[in-house]
């Protein structure tokens, strides 16, 4: 069965609530949520789902939520907390993820913001968090949880178990139903489906006001778009309050019916992506980065046999699995070979590595290593790349099947248009445009114009030849230098990044006459690296200053101001000098953002004694940073860092006469 | 002190109830050696009860001792209202006592799975034949007591090492694996022996919080012996001070950290 057979009374299906009406009476029986517990996968069935959230929104009812109140929910992937966002729904109320990592403070901003009345929370973890900024918080009355491990020594009067909201909902049903019936009745298209905070790389997070129109116009699209049907299982592990997984897991879900599978905790991810198998996935690049990195840290250990095996295919993988994914010709002999391959390599390492069953799969939110993205899909896996953003209920661009490259991020979505400024900022318009900021009206006045263009922030251009957008860089990052060449920091850093010993990169050069950078390790593979070559190192700050990593990173520099060289517009970007800094560039200490992107001004500012020793010519610097850990309480690092030159390659006259 | 059958409340709200063990006048000696000299306490049940002294004080021949590894010269160790005859060990964990051991005694070879899964020993009726032939009654009882055993793996937060060798796993998890396998004989007294040692002090805080969820949430009676001495005082509900094989103090850890003999025993004075 089709999607599209599906949808006889579309029409009518202008709520996820509706939606889930329509999947219990046409998918009954199909599983529509399994959750690892105790060993075990746990199903549900739509029309026990129905059921579930069906209590849920009885005892919400019953507990005092009104329409249009505010429900925060926060805690990792678990049904129970998925059906809370529709029940939330049922009541006329709006979701409101929130980051499950988020320290107390950064709570109170949102939960204060949009003046959540009830917060939804997974464990004692999350209730600690809520309970600490309460009185920072007038509006908050309730507090319901998931996980009762731990809870017997709290004062009960304002929390609430979920199953005790459920267990009071079903006592009572028939006080409520009539008035929930007319709630769901009073939802249209234009009623807000979800509230989602941007992570915000400047300043603090924005509302963003979704309306069911924005998530079930975009689920429709993007399922059609890839063929999605009630037939497909995902892994929901990223964070529930990142519009992916609201669009992944809630909106084409419920709009295609399929079954979302949560892992069991963070750390079995991929033991439960392996037994799960799904068949339509989503990760950010660093998921396909460290998966590849254990692959290749494993071969090292395995067989010189099936070492040699590994290698060999994969060479002919990396040959012609493109282009047969792609539907290109290739020669019979190559055909049979990769079958062969496919037999002794590919296939048993697609298992092991979950993609045994893969059908579509996305990566996007940063750039991928090409090396990466060419592997994953020369083992036949169709790993694609999308642009997109929370103002445009994800969708901005696709890569559509069979023109799939690393370096674009495709063609505009199904209805959205797309248009560059004369400043190379890219502004798209689609029926996934956003509603508004919450409680923000100057903000939403200055990112989307009457009539509905939304600036995204990122510049960029489409190519000629192929129609595919490529991006370049945030807009507000693109700046120039002194000599008036242009300044892209995120094409160099990107650059740097595909290494694998590289975490992260930061480039500085606005208005100053050459580019520095900052470089963190990934301690994983250096640390892997270090272990084979018997490097003894007893921290990260250790590892991170020890000459050998430091020689090593100035190679991958220099590699990279080589190729940075041969770009016409952007060859003044070369790094001429960098260190190596001490510690992780960490969300925890406002470095980044809760999605892990560098947060410039702020990097700038706490590290500006270092900057200035990288353009001052010394080549030392000693510097003490605060950290923050994970439980709030703040330390110190101090560190004397040594500022490495780079070699650069001369810039040639057109370079600069090129502006 | 109160009385002994009396039941009191802690202020963070657990129930401490009466006494489950007690010790009285206990002397072990090895050859010419006492290793301990007429030591008497209690253990009550629902508490966490620290052992603590300096190196050589002879707490792990305490512990030996409740646990039945060691049978003392004189004094008698009475268990749940009887005097407890000399017992081998295994009788011991058959009474409901479970520990851990300082050096960790894991079955190396096997997962973590089937380390916890051997804390169920005592409760499987079933002999070899059955459960390899695992039909009926045998199936029944490994499904009821793998039950029991992937609840401790999620109350301690081992999931994802659940088909892991210990063998490959760094020291602090397989701390953790030893304890797991302890409360999955879901044991009426639990014996901790130096549970923290080695740990750094992240590891510390996880296994401390560990303790007290296990003791908080399965209402075990806990006896631990430590080195740490923040870590005791934060944990215990009273603490037996021992020194040179003698008790030097004993009761609440304020009590016990402004009591002299205490003092001096750690920051060291001349025994004369």
């Amino acid at each position: 069965m089709t999607v599209a057979q599906t949808q006889s009374s579309a029409a009518e299906m202008v709520s996820l609530p509706a939606l889930l009406e329509r999947n219990a009476a046409q998918f009954g029986d199909r599983e529509a949520y399994r959750e690892k517990e105790f060993g075990i996968w746990q199903c549900w069935t739509w029309s026990q789902v129905q059921q579930e959230i069906e209590a849920l929104a009885l005892g919400l009812i019953n507990l005092g939520v009104n329409e249009g109140d505010f429900i925060a929910i926060i805690g990792r992937n678990r049904p129970y907390l998925y059906w809370s966002m529709v029940a939330a729904q049922s009541v006329g109320a709006v979701p409101v993820p929130l980051y499950q990592d988020a320290v107390a403070e950064e709570m109170s901003y949102v939960l204060g913001h949009c003046g959540a009345r009830f917060v939804i929370v997974g464990d004692q973890e999350q209730v600690d968090k809520v309970i600490e900024v309460q009185d920072q918080l007038p509006n908050l009355e309730q507090v319901i949880y998931l996980d009762p491990r731990g809870m017997r020594k709290y004062d009960y009067h304002t929390l609430h178990q979920y199953s005790h909201v459920q267990d009071q909902g079903r006592a009572a049903r028939d006080e409520w139903t009539p008035d929930l019936q007319a709630r769901k009745a009073k939802l249209t298209y234009d009623s807000t489906c979800v509230m989602l905070y941007t992570s915000g790389t400047t300043g603090k997070p924005k509302g963003v006001v979704l309306s069911n129109r924005n998530v079930i116009e975009s689920a429709k699209n993007s399922a059609d778009f890839d063929k999605l049907t009630v037939g497909e299982n995902i892994l929901s592990y990223l964070p529930m309050a990142w519009v992916g997984d609201f669009i992944f897991s809630i909106g084409q879900a419920y709009w295609c019916g399929f079954c979302v599978n949560c892992p069991e905790s963070a750390d079995t991810m991929m033991t439960d992506l392996r037994e799960i198998g799904p068949t339509y996935f989503f990760a950010p690049p660093r998921v396909f980065e460290g998966q590849l990195t254990s692959v290749m840290i494993r071969m090292e250990d395995a067989g010189s046999l099936k070492r040699k095996m590994f290698h060999h295919f994969l060479a002919h993988a990396k040959k012609v699995g493109g282009r047969l994914l792609d539907g290109k010709p290739v020669g019979l002999m190559d055909r049979l070979k990769y079958k062969l391959g496919d037999f002794l390599v590919y296939g048993p390492l697609k298992d092991t590595l979950g993609y045994g069953r893969i059908r579509v799969g996305y990566t996007a939110g940063e750039a991928i290593g090409p090396e990466i993205f060419d592997f994953y899909r020369s083992l036949g896996i169709n790993l694609k790349q999308l642009y997109g953003q929370t103002e445009a209920t994800v969708f901005i661009t696709v890569q559509p099947d069979g023109e799939v490259r690393a370096d674009t991020v495709g063609v505009p979505a199904p209805d959205v248009e797309i248009k560059i400024d004369d400043r190379g900022e890219i502004h798209y318009r689609s029926p996934g445009t956003f509603v508004e900021y919450y409680n923000n009206p100057e903000s939403t006045a200055s990112t989307k114009d009457p009539e509905g263009w939304v600036a995204t922030g990122d510049a960029g251009f489409f190519e000629d030849d192929s129609g595919h957008l490529r991006i370049i860089d945030r807009a507000k990052d693109v700046g120039k230098l002194a000599d008036g060449a242009m300044f892209a920091p995120k094409y160099v850093e990107n650059k740097l990044k595909f290494y694998p010993d590289i975490l992260e990169a930061v480039l500085f050069g606005n208005e100053r006459d050459r580019c520095v950078a900052f470089i963190n390790i990934d301690l994983t593979a250096v640390g892997n690296w270090a272990e084979r070559n018997n490097i003894a190192y007893a921290s990260y700050q250790e590892l991170a200053g020890h000459p050998k990593v430091l020689q090593s990173i100035k190679e991958h520099v220099q590699t990279v101001n080589a190729s940075v060289a041969e770009d016409r517009m952007l060859s003044g970007c070369q790094v001429h000098r960098f260190v190596v800094l001490h510690k992780e560039l960490d969300a925890d200490d406002g470095e980044m953002t809760r999605t892990r992107k560098v947060r410039r001004v702020i990097v700038e500012d706490k590290y500006a004694d270092i900057i200035n020793a990288l353009y001052d010519g010394s080549t030392q610097i000693s510097t003490s940073t605060e950290v923050t850990y994970e439980d709030g309480r703040k330390g110190e690092i101090s560190a004397t860092l040594d500022i490495i030159d780079a070699d650069v390659v001369p810039v040639r006259m057109q370079a600069v006469a090129a502006e | 002190m109160k009385d002994m059958d009396d039941s009191s409340v802690t202020e963070d709200g657990r129930t401490i109830g009466g006494v489950v063990m007690e010790m009285k006048n206990i002397t072990l000696r090895f050859g010419g050696v006492v290793a301990i000299k007429d030591i008497s306490f209690d253990i009550r049940e629902g508490e966490i009860r620290a052992i603590i002294g300096p190196n050589g004080a002879g707490k792990s021949s305490m512990l030996n001792v409740i646990s039945g590894f060691y049978v003392p010269q004189e004094g008698d160790v009475w268990f749940r209202g009887s005097k407890r005859p000399a017992m081998r060990p295994y009788e011991v964990a058959r009474q409901g006592i479970a520990r851990t051991f300082q050096n960790i005694a894991l079955f190396d070879g096997m997962s973590v799975l089937d380390n916890v899964m051997t804390g169920r020993l005592n409760y499987m009726k079933t002999n070899i034949f059955q459960q390899a032939l695992w039909r009926g009654r045998a199936e029944a009882e490994e499904t009821e007591n793998r039950e029991v055993v992937e609840r401790i793996i999620d109350f301690l937060e081992i999931q994802a090492i659940r088909k892991t060798p210990v063998a490959r796993l760094p020291y602090g998890l397989k701390k953790r694996v030893e304890l797991a396998r302890a409360l999955a004989a879901e044991p009426k007294l639990l014996l901790l022996d130096e549970p923290m040692a080695g740990m750094n002090v992240e590891e510390k805080e996880d296994m401390s919080r560990f303790i007290l969820d296990a003791n908080d949430e399965f209402g075990t009676t806990i006896a631990l012996i430590e080195h740490d001495m923040g870590v005791v005082m934060d944990l215990s509900d009273r603490v037996v001070v021992m020194d040179y094989g003698k008790k030097i103090g004993d009761g609440t850890p304020d009590e016990v950290r402004n009591n002299q003999a205490v003092i001096d025993a750690y920051l060291g004075v001349s025994h004369d």
